[in-house]
């Protein structure tokens, strides 16, 4: 956790030509993320945490600004970058393992192992040749985790990954993404509306403002994994968190 | 020759509810009921024509169509013919096909592609293919070659029109993921787009499968020296009625075989899909 930053988020901007004319979407954004980091985004919808996150992949190159990857500029979609959709798109025609291989060969014997391993640290062990349409959402989603991971990414970015899961899967899949990164040291960027989950998973919260997308506060979590969320000091950032979100809201409130 | 040849076969391809085909039955009760009418017009077929009510010399019966099997068989003729005639369909199919295959993934694939290519295609469809049939004859004659080349325009069509169809049905968020894990072209030819648009490909296939067959009739029946085509045009001219349902029936025998061969492709390849229950 001590090596220079993996990803340098310099001056972004993203400007949306539409049919109505132009959405300003992310104004000068700047925001590094160390090797190791847990980061998360939260903040209002439609304030540009997609659209910056597909800027870091490499999904979309239109933009202003510059996105380092390890000192590099990103200038197209990498497996140093895995990228975790909200719905899973894993291939149904594919089983899990070959759904995790994607388009690696299973019988590569070193591709094997690790998929093997992967499966193991996604705890999908037994389900190996079942279909997508036989799991469930959070199964799918370990799945789609694992499939980047087998990419060795410097950095996994996930895009509101267990929104569509219900309270109890959620909760699980966030001790599941935690048990990864602790295991894998692999540096997150992970995209969310739930303050629950940003203070309880990241090293640092990153709260945007939207119309047009900037950073408004970081906010640190020094807190001890594992986490409870009943504990005083995680009540107190978690209010922190929610204060520096709302804080915007009475803003705009007044200026209008 | 207006078969069928777009996916609105799909919806015909809907199995039916398993609950209610095993309420009524098992799949011997299906079998049974279905055989009913058949085996009755069998009986009354051969009770007619055996009691002199309708001419044995004009609709034969099913015991004398039973007999001229064996004895066809036996001579070698009915084995002969067949063979040919499923040499001629399986050429013409296997080029008609992926030609179809082929060029209805490119045209999905590649918009600039479909604009140059699909207005002729689509055009060319619309032209009968009996209304050709005496141009191939005049440029290509008698031989295997105009057979070979009817059978393949007439299976290309079909393959053609459910592949592009298919290739279009892929889910654009699959394409972000290839690209994300860096999928090759070629990879993400046969890892996406291919099993993606499968289900549209299989059924391409049945229709083409169809197509061909039916566009061999034509062919042999129009001229040949072998061939069930032959065998039957031969035997209407010598009036041996027997023949002409013999061959009738081996049409529509190895049709049938032909196309339960793809479904059960189809019940194989397509286990991974949320709708398929056959
Ligand atoms: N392809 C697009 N064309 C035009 N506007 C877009 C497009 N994608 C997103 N936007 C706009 O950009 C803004 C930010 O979108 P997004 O990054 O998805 O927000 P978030 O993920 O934070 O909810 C929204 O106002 C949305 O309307
Ligand atoms: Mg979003």
């Amino acid at each position: 956790m001590t090596a220079g930053p993996v990803l340098a988020i310099n001056c972004v901007s993203k400007t949306f030509h539409g049919e109505q004319g132009a959405t300003h979407v992310l104004d000068t954004l700047d925001l590094t993320v160390h090797d190791g980091d847990f980061t998360t985004i939260i903040g209002p919808s439609g304030c540009g945490k997609s659209t910056l996150l597909k800027i870091i992949a490499g999904l979309d190159q239109d933009f202003q600004g510059e996105v380092l990857l390890k000192g590099k500029a990103v200038t197209k979609p990498s497996q140093e970058k895995g990228f975790i959709f909200q719905e899973h798109r894993l291939f149904p025609w594919l089983n899990v393992e070959n759904n995790i291989a994607a388009d690696l060969s299973l019988r590569d014997p070193d591709v094997r192992r690790r998929v093997d391993d992967l499966i193991r640290l996604v705890k999908l062990g037994g389900f190996e040749k079942a279909y997508p349409r036989q799991l469930s959402g959070g199964m799918s989603q370990r799945v789609a985790i694992a499939r980047a991971l087998l990419r060795k990414p410097e950095v996994l970015l996930l895009d509101e990954p267990f929104g569509a899961l219900d309270a109890f899967t959620r909760g699980h899949m966030q001790e599941a993404l935690l048990d990864i990164w602790q295991t894998n040291r692999t540096s997150m960027v992970l995209v969310t509306h739930d303050i629950d989950e940003a203070v309880f998973l990241s090293t640092r919260v990153v709260v945007m403002d939207a119309r047009p997308g900037r950073i408004k506060a970081i906010v640190p979590i020094d807190l001890p994994y594992p986490r409870k969320r009943t504990g005083r000091s995680f009540t107190e950032l978690r209010t922190l968190v929610l204060e520096k979100l709302e804080h915007h809201d009475e803003q705009e409130a007044y200026s209008i | 020759m207006a078969a069928p040849i777009t996916a609105k076969g799909n919806l015909a391809a809907v199995p039916r509810p398993a609950a209610a085909r095993r309420k009524a039955g098992g799949k011997w009760g299906i079998f049974i009921r279905g055989a009913i009418l058949p085996a009755l017009i069998l009986a009354l077929w051969q009770l007619f024509s055996a009691t002199g009510f309708i001419s044995k010399q004009l609709f034969s019966s099913p015991l004398l169509i039973l007999n001229q099997y064996v004895e066809l068989t036996r001579s070698g003729e009915l084995p002969h013919h067949l063979r040919v005639s499923i040499v001629r369909a399986g050429l013409g199919f296997v080029l008609g096909a992926s030609c179809g295959l082929i060029l209805g993934m490119l045209v999905g694939m590649y918009r600039r592609f479909e604009e140059t290519v699909n207005p002729t295609v689509q055009m060319l469809r619309t032209v009968p293919l009996l209304a050709i049939t005496p141009l191939f004859i005049m440029w290509f004659g008698f031989g295997e070659l105009s057979k070979v080349l009817l059978i393949a325009l007439g299976a290309f069509f079909p393959l053609y029109v459910n592949t592009f169809l298919g290739v279009r049905t892929v889910d654009a968020k699959l394409f972000d993921v290839a690209r994300a894990l860096e999928f090759t072209r070629l990879r993400q030819m046969v890892r996406l787009v291919l099993p993606a648009a499968l289900p549209n490909i299989l059924l391409g296939i049945r229709l083409s499968l169809s197509l061909a067959w039916m566009c061999l009739v034509v062919a042999e029946l129009l001229g040949a020296d072998t061939g069930i085509g032959y065998m039957i045009n031969d035997a209407r001219s010598f009036m041996q009625t027997d023949i002409v349902f013999v061959g009738i029936t081996i049409f529509a025998l190895v049709g049938k075989l032909s196309d339960s061969i793809v479904k059960v492709l189809e019940a194989r390849l397509l286990r991974w899909q949320d709708s398929y229950k056959g």
